[in-house]
């Protein structure tokens, strides 16, 4: 398969990338780990007159902690520059679970978290974590730079709030306020699948009791579900058997699976319940290590 | 460049645009005028006649294609070949001289880590990259550095044991 023509440009600048999506007027395509991109040119569900493939970009591909603790992640920073990442273990441990979890390796040395974001699959595993732990995407365009937060991000189905001549140039992660933990379960058939069910869950504590949390689902619905009332039941609570078994509950009702070849809707509000009860389970509990 | 726009059946008419594309690949500096929409697993096997890269699912999910992008393995079928511009690219025609087998290819064989074969160049390069970086990996390493790759013949039993009789030989060799 290869895919139709498209003019190519690889800028050097992010001006000139932005006056390239100006010219192309939303005929244009931004190209930076190509993981979904191209597949989608290939099998012509995209057809773009214009390709600005941003990886010549200087100063994109970095992942960083700020000294106030907000974690931010540029749009060329690979997936597996994340599973590699020895600031996230302990900085952002649900980023940290979720990084080797994502595709396969190959995919994860060319594919990028801001990219994912961008693509907007409702299967896609990083739009549920940045839900999870609140964050925004950083737009640049002829008239500067706005923050985006997730669930606004995300408008539909394999759609962004992103303007034809916008760049999403940056994922930002607030600082948490209180001591992190989380993490991110994800059911498929084999490698490289798209998720049944994923689970995300983030956690901010202060003397054991929940200050912040965020549940977001993957695979279960049309787009990523954010299952805030199953997180705001954490809230003002330490972590016990009791709130954990409500979180998960809630988790499992804000689900909308449905029945297909991976699986019945029955099973994977069950598997939702599941992982929101192990990840947290395991928060609790970490030297017994949650399996 | 015979045979380059084989995969596309079409010549680019004389107003499509084509870009000069330098690769270093195997070592050896090469160029060549491509159409953007031209995938890197496409000019390595049309344009520069390396046809042990092969193009087996052709849609993101078997690693039959990967080839090593300055190191790493990447699927060369989800990426432009204007993309590789300025790049390394290492192909299984790269792992070792014509007459003679790198450790990895002899493990393959000692361990009969191939049947049909299909698969068996981009298991080479996951696993190259993989022993670059980590020269003494665990059975539960290679199966996870492998883990992009399909086989349909072999179950991996023999794939796993063959990289690892490869991790042993590099090391013996390292150490003598």
């Amino acid at each position: 398969m290869y895919p139709s023509r498209f003019r190519y440009e690889s800028p050097r600048s992010i001006d000139e990338a932005i006056a390239l999506l100006q010219e192309g007027g939303g005929e244009a395509k931004v190209l930076a780990g190509g993981q979904s991109l191209v597949p989608l040119l290939k099998l012509r569900f995209a057809a773009p007159e214009l390709l600005v493939d941003i990886n010549d970009l200087p100063g994109l591909g970095y992942h960083t902690v700020d000294p106030d603790g907000t974690t931010r992640i540029g749009a060329l920073c690979r997936h597996a520059d994340l599973e590699r990442s020895t600031v996230l273990p302990t900085r952002q441990p649900t980023m940290a679970a979720a990084a080797p979890l994502v595709a396969d390796p190959m995919v994860r040395n060319r594919g990028t978290l801001v990219g994912s974001l961008c693509h907007a699959d409702p299967q896609g595993d990083w739009a549920s974590v940045v839900t999870a732990l609140g964050g925004h995407v950083v737009a640049q365009g002829a008239g500067g730079r706005r923050s985006i937060p997730m669930a606004q991000f995300v408008t539909g189905p394999f759609q962004n709030a992103l303007g034809y001549d916008e760049i999403a140039v940056e994922a930002v992660i607030p600082a948490p306020h209180g001591k992190p933990a989380g993490g991110y379960l994800k059911l498929e058939r084999r490698v490289g699948d798209f998720a049944t069910v994923a689970v995300a869950v983030a956690v901010e504590r202060s003397h054991s009791v929940v200050t912040r949390a965020g549940i977001a689902l993957t695979g279960v619905g049309g787009a990523t579900i954010n299952a805030v009332e199953a997180a705001q039941a954490l809230v003002g609570h330490p972590l016990t058997a009791r709130t954990i078994g409500d979180a998960a509950d809630l988790a499992a009702r804000a689900a909308q699976p449905r029945t297909d070849h991976r699986g019945s809707a029955e099973y994977k509000r069950q598997v939702v319940r599941t992982f929101v009860k192990r990840i947290l389970t395991g928060v609790n509990e970490p030297t017994r290590k949650a399996a | 460049m015979t045979g380059l726009y084989e995969e596309i059946r079409e010549e680019p008419a004389a107003d499509v645009p084509v870009r000069r594309v330098s690769i270093t690949v195997n070592g050896a500096k090469r160029t060549a005028d491509v159409e953007p929409r031209l995938l890197l697993a496409h000019l390595l096997r049309q344009g520069f006649t390396l046809t042990g890269t092969h193009v087996g699912c052709d849609t993101t999910n078997c690693g039959a294609c990967t080839v090593l992008l300055d190191g790493q393995p990447v699927k060369s079928c989800t990426m432009l070949a204007v993309q590789a511009d300025g790049h390394e690219v290492t192909t299984v025609e790269g792992l070792a001289g014509p007459s003679e087998l790198h450790p990895i290819q002899e493990g393959f064989s000692d361990e009969h880590g191939l049947q049909c074969g299909f698969c068996t160049p981009g298991m080479m390069l996951a696993a190259k990259a993989l022993l670059e970086t980590n020269p003494d990996p665990t059975e539960d390493e290679v199966r996870w550095a492998l883990s992009g790759n399909l086989c349909r013949c072999t179950g991996y039993q023999n794939i796993v044991k063959s990289i690892l009789w490869a991790a042993r030989k590099l090391q013996s060799q390292a150490g003598t």
